[in-house]
């Protein structure tokens, strides 16, 4: 039997398994945190203190002109930080453009990771050495990719996994059905985590989509979806991590809907005052993720001010060292704009490639001049 | 030429076990053209696949196997139905090399039958070329013989870059002396080819208009006139040289296709041998092309497309010089 080769189709009754729970799954704040691995919420908590100076810094960065635009995700570290803690080196992930903090909490060098929004090139980093795909701006088309590369990693033998990130604006998109429906067809190993934060730019989820929540769209496909609070970093990695192991142990894919919220604007260009109400912001902010993840720690015995002096000394040292290399100039090389069109240069590119270099030359001599 | 592309695709896939084929209807059923006819029996069915009903989804898919190292070649049904995929191709499929410094290529080959002459019905006429070639990132081919249909296939899937391989569909049944087992050589992607050489005018043409400029060049002889024919066998790479030299040959020049003429090909083309060749020619570059329509039913195609009359009218009006 081959690996695609389908048995009948034939109508499911039971969709029970496949639901998402009506509320999102916790675990900070409840007994059964009691039972998390103190190391695993440590190494969580180092992430997302970075992580939040990271938005912080990055932000700073666009008022400087140094980032010519920088979608923050403020608020979303949660989901950042536990995507990237539930893929081994060996899985791919496949972020959309507010996924920075994902691609830096995989071992991203900052720098490459922040070069498309930087506007020196389009993508920083080696997608292949990092496993981790380029930013995608359009919105969810990337998760096709994910699809393609995982049943691609399936039928080669290797046991490696997919997570794509959208947003919930992203799952009206026409890519995010025909990606969800591939995968289940396929039974790729593909995990999809749509990091819901209320807003697709200004317009809100009731606008976005009539479902009973986005997990739920999972059912339709014949795969499982997870609802989980996004805010919770315990229980965003718990549920991406079962999906992960699902997903390799040839169980196929999984939906998962983290609800979260967007602190900041849509990016810093957006006015997000007009849109939403303070009250709003106010509530959400009395769930911040930092902060449950603190409170958790301490009402364990876990954090002393040792473990918090750490976790600021080291964020802070990685935004200086940001700041510090965002600050050095940046001189793309124009020759290199024909260098990756083709693996060969078609002749009319050569051309315009000597067109470019002798412009460049008589520029150079008349500031001689 | 369908069983030339069939048996391309059959010797790449056995020559390459990276190689994929994937689309609507590829398997079992073998394509509704019967491209793919026996390559999943032959294959199995993980490398040849009938997919989803959903062309994004397909090329989107390809893409993420591309860069996982296989070299998928999808089917998209009819040139119309290529449409959804449009945001694939021109988002990820053009500039996934560029955007990552050449780290990530994407060997894919995207199969479209194209062109009207068949009497299909709405959807199943179009040449889309013109809408792929503006693409940067993309090679565009297109075969209009047998042999060429073998040949530029395989070299498109060897292709370590993205190529749109369009197939002329009324060409599939042409019959030719071509024989599977001693295929030609494997010909370079983006070199045009002098079907036939000419003193009068020369003829420039692509896929399934090149038999009508054969055909034009043979009925010229009855009014005297020696026209060449150059067969692009693709738009991009673009070869101006062979063009160039066969119309400087020539001094006058029509450029023949059957999409749409406005912003279409032919524009490009005939700009380029005016850039090239102002001084060697006698008459302005004219341009044989479909009227500016959308595809019309197929009763009425055959007043659309351009046929042998349309284009010895236009090298008539090349304002002969007596002598």
């Amino acid at each position: 039997m081959t690996v695609l080769e389908t048995p009948a189709w034939r109508p499911r009754t039971d969709a029970a398994p496949l639901m998402p729970d009506p509320e999102p799954f916790r675990l900070l704040g409840t007994p059964e945190a009691a039972g998390l691995d103190p190391a695993l919420l440590r190494r969580a908590y180092g992430e997302l203190v970075r992580g939040r100076r990271y938005n912080r810094q990055a932000t700073a960065l666009t008022r400087q002109g140094r980032l010519a635009v920088y979608p923050s995700s403020t608020g979303q570290e949660a989901c950042q930080v536990a995507a990237a803690l539930a893929l081994g080196p060996r899985d791919w992930l496949f972020p959309s453009y507010r996924d920075t903090l994902a691609v830096v909490a995989r071992g991203v060098d900052p720098v490459e990771a922040l070069t498309l929004l930087r506007g020196d090139w389009h993508c920083g980093y080696d997608p292949k050495l990092t496993r981790t795909a380029p930013l995608s701006t359009p919105l969810s088309t990337q998760l096709p990719h994910a699809v393609g590369l995982a049943h691609a990693a399936r039928i080669s033998g290797d046991d490696v996994v997919a997570l794509a990130m959208t947003g919930d604006g992203g799952t009206s998109e026409g890519d995010f059905h025909e990606a969800l429906n591939f995968a289940a067809v396929w039974h790729a190993p593909v995990v999809f985590l749509v990091q819901n934060n209320g807003f697709a730019i200004s317009v809100p989820l009731g606008k976005q989509s009539a479902a009973p929540s986005l997990a739920h769209k999972a059912v339709g496909y014949g795969m499982p979806g997870r609802l989980v609070d996004g805010n919770d970093v315990a229980a965003v990695h718990r549920v991406l991590t079962e999906a992960v192991e699902r997903a390799r142990g040839g169980a196929g894919p999984t939906l998962v809907e983290a609800v979260t919220y967007r602190m900041d604007a849509h990016t810093n260009a957006d006015d997000a005052t007009r849109y939403r109400d303070e009250e709003e912001v106010a509530a959400w902010r009395g769930h911040d993720p930092v902060d449950l993840l603190e409170r958790e720690l301490a009402g364990r015995g876990l954090l002393d001010a040792e473990l918090r002096r750490r976790a600021a000394d080291a964020a802070e040292a990685f935004a200086a060292d940001l700041r510090e290399r965002m600050s050095a100039p940046v001189e793309p090389d124009p020759a290199e704009l024909f260098a990756h069109v083709y693996a060969e240069p078609t002749p009319q590119l050569r051309r315009q490639e000597a067109q470019l270099r002798a412009e460049l030359a008589a520029e150079r001599e008349q500031e001689h001049h | 030429m369908a069983q030339a592309l069939n048996q391309a695709l059959r010797d790449a896939m056995a020559a390459d076990e990276r190689v994929h084929v994937m689309g609507e209807d590829v398997g079992t059923l073998g394509g509704v053209f019967r491209i793919t006819d026996g390559l999943a029996r032959e294959f199995g069915d993980t490398r040849c696949t009938d997919t989803p009903l959903a062309e994004a989804g397909i090329l989107g898919a390809a893409v993420g196997m591309a860069m996982y190292g296989l070299r998928p070649v999808v089917e998209m049904q009819f040139d119309a139905f290529a449409y959804p995929a449009f945001e694939q191709l021109v988002s990820h499929v053009a500039r996934m090399r560029n955007r990552t410094r050449g780290a990530v290529p994407l060997p894919v080959t995207i199969r479209v039958p194209y062109g009207g002459g068949i009497g299909g019905v709405e959807h199943h006429s179009d040449s889309s070329e013109a809408y792929y070639l503006h693409t940067p990132g993309l090679h565009v081919v297109t075969p209009a013989t047998v042999a060429d249909a073998y040949g530029l296939l395989r070299a498109a899937i060897a292709s370590d870059d993205p190529v749109v391989f369009l197939e002329p569909k009324r060409l599939y049944w042409s019959k030719a002396e071509w024989s599977a087992r001693e295929p030609e050589p494997v010909p370079p992607i983006g070199r045009a080819l002098v079907r036939r050489a000419g003193r009068s005018a020369t003829l420039v043409s692509y896929g399934p208009s090149v038999p009508v400029c054969l055909e034009a060049a043979e009925a010229a002889r009855d009014e005297g006139w020696d026209l060449g024919v150059v067969d692009l066998r693709g738009l991009v790479p673009f070869d101006e040289e062979t063009v160039a030299d066969a119309v400087r040959a020539t001094g006058r020049a029509v450029v023949v296709h059957e999409s749409s003429g406005f912003g279409g090909a032919g524009a490009e083309i005939a700009a380029r041998i005016t850039e090239r060749c102002f001084h060697h020619l006698q008459a302005p570059v004219l341009r044989v092309a479909g009227f500016d329509i959308p595809y019309p039913p197929p009763m009425l195609e055959r007043h659309h497309l351009p046929g042998v009359d349309r284009v010895l009218d236009a090298v008539a009006r090349l304002q002969w010089e007596e002598g």
